[in-house]
């Protein structure tokens, strides 16, 4: 991992690193050599990390008070809120944690779209990434179902019943994960269980992503391979830990701000019944950072199509570094990507919105169109603009194009023989 | 070297067979622990009383935690379920099958699509509709229009009495 030789100064520091080289691998993470041109996109790694902390504290602390039972759920989290000191921010913290969690986790995905660094040799730091994304898809959905309120049921119902789309097995699947013949005590403790146990997974899974970031090191704004250490670098400590530190503060005030004054907005008031077998809430929604994949689901007109759909509209990332062609990371110098990039912005917001909205008339074509757009994006536009595009000169270096009359002559030749066609 | 079958290949072979038997007999306990346990399959069977229910009403009672429509029917409802042409059907099935008995339709009320509890008089059938994902069936709880691929399942019951339907 690391490119030089490292020797704690102190003698029992020496002997200790000798036995178990912690303090290499703590020397390795402060000198880290870091792309000295990332800008505050690239602040959201630290902040995941925050978020991912936050719930797995404010976590442990609930469940100490909560009761995964059918019976005592819904009362043991009203008593979580109205009894237990301090009950409601811990809650309120780890409810709109979540939201905040994926908040960051879209940005985080959308600058690595934006900046291709999913691309060789990134491409396992991606696919880890993604395999997170879709625990952290798990957890927040397991654990809404947790408080036992209306849409905690209903959308355990929901959800649970996607795999009774598979043929022959699914019936059997769906009754095997309720533990009964309908969402009842069973499903809620076992819920609870895994609940628990997935961020751990994806604790361990943060550290892999860290670990296949760290040797090929970090992409950066104009997606270029950089000598590292070098002048195009600087060492992970102090530098992007301030610049990462104050970006977490920033962020910080957002998730405050939700905590303190809205602390509901980004939740369903049905939530607040007690689950009824009997009544489905009039209009059942997921939770915002579900919406786009739950419009995908609702556009197709048939179960097994619909279900398929919503999971290749996630899996399809996965193969993405295989699906965009072009040899260029950065959309900087992808005059087309770059607009087809924010197309497919546009595209996935107008998909949550109508995720929100009831599946009928306008709203229904407008999801429909949507969806085609979103698979033709990975599967035909990237593809083929790898081969058609033109991309604009790349510099060689970070520091290139900022001291423009570089020292080396064949670099600036290059250069404007690239302008030159 | 040349490639010979030796003992040592067969207590491999014979190791590993065993070592899989031995580890499928450790993971299927830990798999059919969470199959519905003896006290979930004990609750299979239900007896209502539906002295109660004048025709065009509906109840909704509690059958293995998912809820069951009784609803006795009008005679609209019924003429309306049975002039329907089973070509015209997703999902054809005969009313006539469906309830036994003209007059009372059993059936789950569990929407096929995604298990949502369908509101009783709405829809563009007089019958239920669903409001997740706007499924809509008929007066004999068939689907009509929407995303649900099969009819309202029809559980097994039968009357004690005139009065008392038992269900499971």
């Amino acid at each position: 991992m690391s490119e030089h030789e490292y020797t704690p100064k102190s003698k029992v520091g020496k002997w200790f690193n000798d036995r178990l080289p912690l303090l290499t691998l703590a020397n390795h993470l402060t000198d880290y050599p870091t792309p000295k041109n990332l800008n505050y996109w690239w602040t959201f790694g630290g902040i995941l990390t925050f978020c991912l902390i936050t719930q797995i504290v404010t976590g442990l602390v609930l469940a100490m008070h909560y009761i995964a039972h059918a019976d005592m759920a819904f009362q043991s989290v009203e008593h979580i809120m109205r009894d237990v000191n301090y009950g409601w921010l811990i809650r309120y913290i780890h409810a709109n944690g979540a939201s905040m969690f994926f908040l960051a986790v879209y940005i985080h995905i959308f600058r690595s779209l934006f900046y291709g660094s999913y691309k060789s040799p990134r491409e396992v730091i991606w696919i880890i990434g993604i395999i997170i994304y879709l625990l952290m898809m798990a957890a927040a959905f397991l654990g809404y179902v947790l408080p036992w309120g209306q849409m905690s049921f209903w959308g355990a119902t929901v959800i649970t019943n996607l795999f009774s789309a598979i043929p022959l097995v699914g019936e059997g699947i769906v009754t095997w994960l309720w533990g009964g013949y309908s969402v009842d005590n069973p499903t809620l403790t076992r819920f609870f269980t895994l609940h628990y146990l997935i961020p751990f997974l994806i604790l361990g899974l943060v550290v892999l992503h860290i670990w296949a970031l760290h040797v090929p090191g970090n992409n950066n704004p104009i997606g270029i391979d950089i000598k590292k250490p070098s002048k195009d670098t600087v060492p992970f400590h102090p530098y992007i830990v301030i610049k990462d530190g104050f970006a977490l503060l920033m962020f910080m005030i957002v998730f405050a701000f939700f905590v303190f004054y809205t602390p509901n907005i980004l939740g369903h008031a049905d939530n607040y019944i007690e689950a009824n077998p009997l009544v489905t809430p009039a209009h059942i929604v997921p939770e915002w950072y579900l919406l786009p994949f739950y419009a995908i689901l609702r556009s197709v007109p048939d179960k097994l199509l619909g279900v398929i759909a919503m999971l290749s509209a996630i899996l399809i990332l996965a193969a993405l570094p295989w699906l965009d062609t072009s040899k260029i990371r950065s959309a900087v110098f992808r005059p087309l990507y770059k607009q087809f990039y924010w197309i497919l912005v546009a595209d996935v917001l107008i998909l949550g919105y109508v995720g929100a909205m009831p599946a009928e008339g306008l709203y229904l074509l407008i999801a429909r169109i949507a969806t085609a757009y979103y698979f033709l994006h990975f599967l035909v536009v990237l593809p083929i603009l790898g081969f058609k595009e033109r991309t604009t000169p790349v510099p060689l270096s970070i520091t290139e194009p900022i001291l423009g009359g570089s020292p080396n002559f064949a670099t600036v030749k290059k250069k404007d023989s690239f302008k030159d066609q | 070297m040349e490639k010979k079958t030796k003992r040592r290949d067969f207590l491999f072979t014979a190791t590993y067979a065993v070592g899989a038997v031995g580890a499928g007999a450790v993971i299927w306990p830990m798999i059919d622990q969470m199959n519905p346990d003896a006290s979930v399959k004990a609750l299979a069977s239900t007896e209502v009383d539906v002295s109660a229910v004048n025709p065009g009403k509906t109840i909704t009672v509690l059958w293995r935690g998912k809820p069951v429509f009784i609803r006795r029917r009008t005679s609209e409802e019924i003429s309306e379920a049975r002039s329907v042409k089973l070509e015209d059907l997703k999902h054809p099935e005969k009313d006539e099958d469906r309830a036994k008995n003209p007059e009372w339709l059993v059936m789950l009320g569990v929407c096929t699509h995604l298990g949502c509890v369908p509101l009783d008089q709405k829809g563009d059938y007089n019958g239920w509709f669903c409001p997740c994902h706007g499924s809509h069936y008929d007066t004999s709880g068939r689907i009509r229009k929407g995303p649900a691929p099969t009819n309202m399942e029809i559980p097994e019951y039968k009357f004690v009495d005139a009065n008392t339907i038992k269900i499971g």
